[in-house]
């Protein structure tokens, strides 16, 4: 018997880094070992989690950390103190903003950092930089269903229902979206349906999700559009309009319906490749069911008419009446692990915190006040991503380039011209975990912490804000990208109080900054957090218990009323040619999120899915010249990737996919097509044409 | 720079969508200036839903193109009941039947076209229809059909090409007793072959309706009905004319313009005179059959990209088309050359027969591309057919697959067992587990599902792979 106690493992209450569904998770960690992960009863998990979740530990204490910050001295990245570093980042802003003014420093964020760091980022930026140019991932990811649903409702919360609703649900049509690999424990939420023979998936492939479905529509990439159109069609003319609902509850219909009138069925399955006979069978579940669910994601979404989809989609919820009745909606599911507080705090570039316009006087008014500036100093909105990225090192473009969480040489469309931008700058800053490729090219980079190294808020896919605990002490020499911030505003001149570093104290403001906006964080507290408490935003006070679902009385229209929204079909922005006679399509892999910075490091992650591949109808691949297993050239107008070939039978002979996860000459976004939404600013990564070769381009 | 006069005659499907198109690429009339001159006294309607209208599935008024306020939102000036009854090229204007002129820089015809009616005695008196006798064309004849046609009475429909079938589907839908009388030995010549005609008859025949085929009428009685050319009789209260249309040349010709079955136009979509362009139905392009909404859609958006100068180049050269049979009960589609025959050199040819499931499918390949289908009772091999055959790619090798869809019975076998499961078989893909991971795990030491579970992480994720993992389980306890 030994009087020693035995070494106590500290059980942390969190939620994984990765997805918008933020799965409960506990982390033990115990002295000198990396910590474990034990999934948690959790109502969006259900206890599960998914291979990423279960190793995402491995990254806390990887060697490809960067534990110091790095400077670019004669072309190379060296070690440098954090004094050093950030007075050269502050010396090399200042210079570059008296030269060329304050919108020649840009600012690039993610929708995986925390509601603290997205809000003191816009801040930040608009404050301490002064400059209108701040814009983030997320553009890429939501920001299309974010346009359609403030256009509909008035309002955008993902989804404003809890997840857990599904499972009541007769049907769920899910549109372009294929959550058994991009958050896999959400599809315990499906399983209701499904049992009912209600699940119904389009996707242009048959993903795993799709092999799940009671049926699988699948639509030519880019048609998605015309298919809710004829879906609305079928609706009406076999007699399924919810009347009294249109009546009460929404407007401009008879001017949606001119446009529906011309996508009859059969003219929607020329233009789509989806059986009229399937329409009509999708319109009459849908209206039959008791509970029913419209849910987009990025399918429908990343488009240059992406907006107009989505749209297009809940002009078919509105009509069948399932928005804002409890037990049936629309909603979207986002991505990023705070995709949708990333989007509701003033890192996107026409924005501020609570979901404000930054063009709205009131909104510029009510923030500068809280935070003691004058409104006329606050820029105006400013580019988006894409734009931002393309304007870089031009004549009237930013010189300066700060990237927080983002690793946009691998995410942004047209990736190689992204490069080039980055490379054309005079200075790049990043904040990182590892060196990822865009960190590579930087001139400093700063470490920075991750997710259990830290606190901080997150809102998940439901609009419910959570609590995700520092659960382990950072490398020494890694800094809270809180830390980062506060310390360069103080070197840019600006009081310490006005840059906090503790995330508690900037939620705390936070909270006063979204006071009154349509995302009103101010009844939100982390004592209400640390409780348990279930708080879906809005929560307007400290008494409020927040809102689990939106609209059941009205929309967030003036009027109360949604807005039918008229649109039509346009397709693709690059249709498939002579030259070009393929259409390539873009997604992800279970093993890895996003720009695959962090998962590609997790060894267990990357033995499963280690390089780019491409999905080939066999019939295409042989034409082609190609075998299963051997490498292919992919090309389009843009670039060529690269990639392994994986003959799949259940393809359209057609359409080809790659997952865009993968690094330089494997980025599957050299090929994609920048083409943006009018509306959402959204490029169009779902779809651009392409050709096939062997890789020495014999064919 | 003064923007230039369009004036379009006719506003039916083809006008309607021309000037739309115009607006879409001039929305604030800075390139054109447009009047639109419709004859009938209402708004333009989609013709092509007219038999949804018939069949009870839609109202009248949900098939209108244009709201009230459209030309005024559009800055068009739509003239309703405005009857054209000269153009006068010399002068550039067009003159009405009230005297009026219309002077125009470019004028567009889409005249449209008309019902084409048989030599049956009695079927029409002084030129127009006997009572009792309705063409099916427009949404005023649609009224006259609901009217005079009352639940359990006999209606006689003339003409067994699409529209009549629609029609006769529709009708038969409501309660009515229907014959079809087509001259032709099976319906739909122009689209199907006799084998597709015959399944097709026999499944609308299960629906109720009655087909005289061969066979055309010679003499209609009001009250009474037809007396065909054997000297047969068919009771009807109300006869649907539906026996084809002819292009609407009148003012075309009378003004000196190249006329033959339609208005002759070229790839720019001009007449004979520079000035002068028509579309749609009253159109005649070598590259294109007349009748359809298709080519009139693809016309207008060429014709808008001329007249408004935003797209010089732009030229029409005809339109591929796909023939739909919109029928409740019934998925008919027909494209491209289906009359090849199997021993054809160089031509592929499939066929199947199933007339007792009302399914007929025949494909025709040239190049290992679709050149012609017929696909009935075949919905999603329909669609995707379509598909192939419009964007001109390959088609795949596994052509029964093809030609069935989802008919196809399939070639998979029954699930599994857990012992013929390959050990590479990945059997919980939120976590990457494959059934030999599972066995290695089981042969470790863990020998429940919860253990299985906490070994490899199976089942931990979505939690669907719960069965499998614990059949694997059983499996592996029963072989121990």
């Amino acid at each position: 018997m030994t009087l020693t106690a035995e070494p106590t493992a500290i059980a942390t209450e969190t939620h994984c880094p990765y997805c918008a569904l933020q799965c409960g998770m506990s982390l033990t960690s115990e002295a000198g070992g990396t910590p474990t992960v034990t999934p948690r009863r959790f109502p969006a998990n259900g206890g599960g989690l998914c291979q990423k979740g279960w190793t995402s530990p491995a990254l806390l204490g990887s060697p490809a950390r960067l534990t110091s910050p790095l400077v670019r001295v004669d072309g190379e990245l060296r070690p440098a103190s954090w004094d050093t570093a950030l007075d050269l980042v502050a010396t090399r802003l200042r210079e570059i903003r008296r030269v060329h003014g304050a919108d020649a420093v840009a600012v690039f964020g993610g929708g995986g950092l925390t509601n603290e760091k997205s809000y003191l980022l816009g801040k930040f930026a608009r404050v301490a930089l002064g400059t209108s140019q701040i814009d983030y991932n997320g553009r890429f990811c939501m920001s299309s269903a974010a346009a359609a649903g403030i256009k509909a409702f008035g309002l955008d919360r993902g989804l404003p229902f809890p997840l857990t609703d599904l499972a009541d649900a007769d049907v769920v049509l899910l549109v372009g979206a294929n959550p058994a690999e991009t958050m896999p424990p959400f599809v315990q939420h499906l399983t209701g349906a499904s049992s009912r023979g209600g699940l119904v998936v389009v996707d242009p492939r048959r993903t795993p999700t799709a092999e799940q479905a009671n049926l699988h529509l699948t639509p030519a990439p880019g048609t998605d559009l015309a298919l809710a159109l004829g879906i609305l069609h079928a609706v009406v003319a076999d007699g399924h309009l919810n009347q009294s609902y249109v009546d009460r509850r929404t407007t401009g219909f008879g001017a949606v319906w001119r446009v529906v009138a011309g996508y009859w069925p059969e003219h929607v399955e020329r233009i789509t490749g989806v059986a009229a006979a399937d329409q009509r069978r999708v319109a009459g579940m849908l209206a039959r069911a008791r509970n029913a669910y419209v849910l987009t994601a990025r399918g429908a979404e990343q488009h240059a008419t992406g907006v107009d989809t989505v749209s297009a989609w809940i002009n078919l919820a509105l009509a069948l009446g399932l928005p804002g009745r409890q037990g049936s909606g629309y909603g979207c599911l986002t991505g990023q692990g705070n995709g949708q507080g990333g989007r509701e705090h003033g890192q996107k570039a026409d924005q501020l915190p609570g979901y404000r316009k930054i063009a709205d006087p009131a909104a510029r008014e009510h923030v500068a006040g809280v935070w003691g500036v004058p409104p006329e100093s606050l820029p105006g909105p400013g580019r988006s991503a894409y734009e931002l990225l393309d304007a870089l090192g031009t004549g009237d473009g930013p010189r300066a380039l700060l990237v927080f969480g983002s690793n946009v040489v691998v995410s942004a469309p047209r990736s190689a011209h992204v490069a080039e931008r980055l490379s054309a700058l005079d200075f790049l800053v990043t904040a990182d975990l590892v060196l990822s490729e865009t960190s590579a090219l930087a001139d400093v980079v700063l470490p920075v912490t991750q997710w259990a190294e830290e606190d901080g808020t997150m809102t998940n896919l439901e609009g419910r804000v959570l609590l995700r605990r520092k659960a382990v002490d950072p490398p020494e020499s890694v800094r809270t990208d809180l830390q980062v911030l506060s310390a360069l505003a103080q070197r840019l001149g600006q009081p310490a109080q006005r840059f906090p570093a503790d995330a508690e104290t900037v939620f705390t403001e936070l909270r006063a900054a979204s006071a009154g906006g349509p995302a009103d964080y101010s009844g939100v507290s982390y004592d209400r957090l640390r409780a348990g408490e279930a708080l879906y935003w809005p929560v307007p006070d400290d008494e409020h218990p927040g809102t689990p679902r939106m609209f059941l009385d009205a929309f967030a229209h003036p009027d109360g009323r949604a807005r039918f929204v008229p649109v039509a079909h346009t397709g693709p922005a690059e249709p498939p040619d002579e030259e070009f006679p393929l259409q390539a399509t873009t997604g992800r892999v279970l093993q890895h999120y996003q720009s695959g910075a962090q998962t590609r490091l997790v060894a267990e992650l990357n033995d499963s899915v280690p390089e780019v591949y491409v999905e080939v109808h066999p019939d295409t691949a042989r034409r082609a010249g190609l075998t299963d297993g051997g490498l292919a050239s992919v090309v389009s107008r843009r670039g060529a990737v690269t990639a392994r070939v994986r003959c799949v039978g259940s393809l359209r002979p057609d359409v080809v996919f790659l997952p865009f996860h993968f690094p330089g000459e494997q980025r599957a976004n050299l090929l994609t097509n920048p083409a943006l939404d009018p509306a959402s600013r959204m490029p169009e990564f779902k779809v651009c044409a392409v050709r096939l070769s062997t890789q020495d381009g014999a064919r | 720079m003064s923007p230039r006069h369009v004036v379009v005659l006719g506003y039916g499907m083809a006008g309607a969508r021309f000037a739309d198109e115009v607006r879409r690429r001039d929305p604030g009339a800075e390139r054109v200036t447009l009047t639109v001159l419709g004859a009938e006294p209402h708004h333009a309607y989609n013709r092509v839903l007219l038999s949804a209208v018939v069949a009870g599935s839609m109202r009248a008024d949900a098939v209108r193109l244009h709201d009230e306020d459209w030309a005024r939102r559009h800055g068009i000036d739509l003239r309703l009941d405005a009857e054209a009854v000269r153009i006068d090229r010399a002068e550039r204007a067009v003159e009405l039947a009230d005297g009026s002129r219309v002077g125009y820089d470019a004028l567009v015809l889409a005249t449209g076209s008309r019902p084409w009616l048989p030599p049956v005695e009695g079927l029409t008196v002084d030129g127009e229809l006997a009572e009792g006798a309705v063409t099916f064309r427009t949404l005023d004849d649609c009224e006259r059909i609901l009217t005079a046609a009352r639940a359990g009475a006999p209606v006689a429909v003339l003409g067994g090409g699409l529209l009549g079938l629609e029609a006769a589907r529709g009708l038969a839908g409501r309660g009515n007793l229907v014959t079809v009388v087509h001259p032709v030995g099976h319906v739909m010549e122009r689209q199907l072959d006799p084998g597709a005609g015959r399944v097709l008859t026999r499944t609308l025949g299960e629906q109720g309706i009655d087909f005289r085929l061969g066979r055309s009428a010679a003499k209609y009685v009001a009250g009474d009905g037809l007396k065909l050319d054997d000297g047969s009789h068919v009771d009807a209260d109300l006869v649907v004319v539906s026996a084809g249309v002819r292009a609407e040349t009148g003012l075309a010709a009378d003004a000196g313009l190249a006329v033959d079955r339609g208005i002759v136009v070229d790839d720019a979509l001009r007449t004979s005179d520079g000035r002068i362009h028509a579309l749609g139905d009253c159109a005649q392009h070598p590259g294109t059959v007349s009748g359809l909404v298709q080519p009139a859609w693809e016309q207008a958006e060429v014709l808008a990209g001329l007249l408004t100068g935003t797209d010089t180049a732009a030229r029409y050269r005809g339109t591929s088309v796909v023939t739909r049979l919109k029928a409740r009960g019934i998925d008919l589609a027909a494209l491209g050359d289906t009359s090849a025959g199997t021993a054809d050199a160089g031509t592929e040819v499939l066929c199947l027969d199933d007339p007792a499931r009302g399914r007929y499918g025949k494909l025709v390949l040239r190049d290992d591309r679709i050149a012609g289908a017929i696909l009935l009772g075949l919905p999603d091999a329909a669609a995707t057919i379509t598909q192939l055959y419009d964007r001109g790619v390959p088609a795949p090798s596994d052509r029964l697959a093809l030609l069935l869809g989802r008919a196809l019975p399939s070639g998979a076998p029954a699930a599994a067992s857990p012992a013929d499961l390959p050990a590479s078989a990945v059997v919980c893909r939120c976590n990457s587990v494959s059934k030999g991971r599972l066995v290695d795990a089981w042969r470790a030491g863990a020998s429940t599902v919860a253990e299985l579970a906490s070994a490899t992480r199976a089942s931990t994720g979505c939690g669907s792979c719960a069965d499998a993992v614990c059949g694997i389980a059983d499996w592996l306890a029963s072989t121990a």
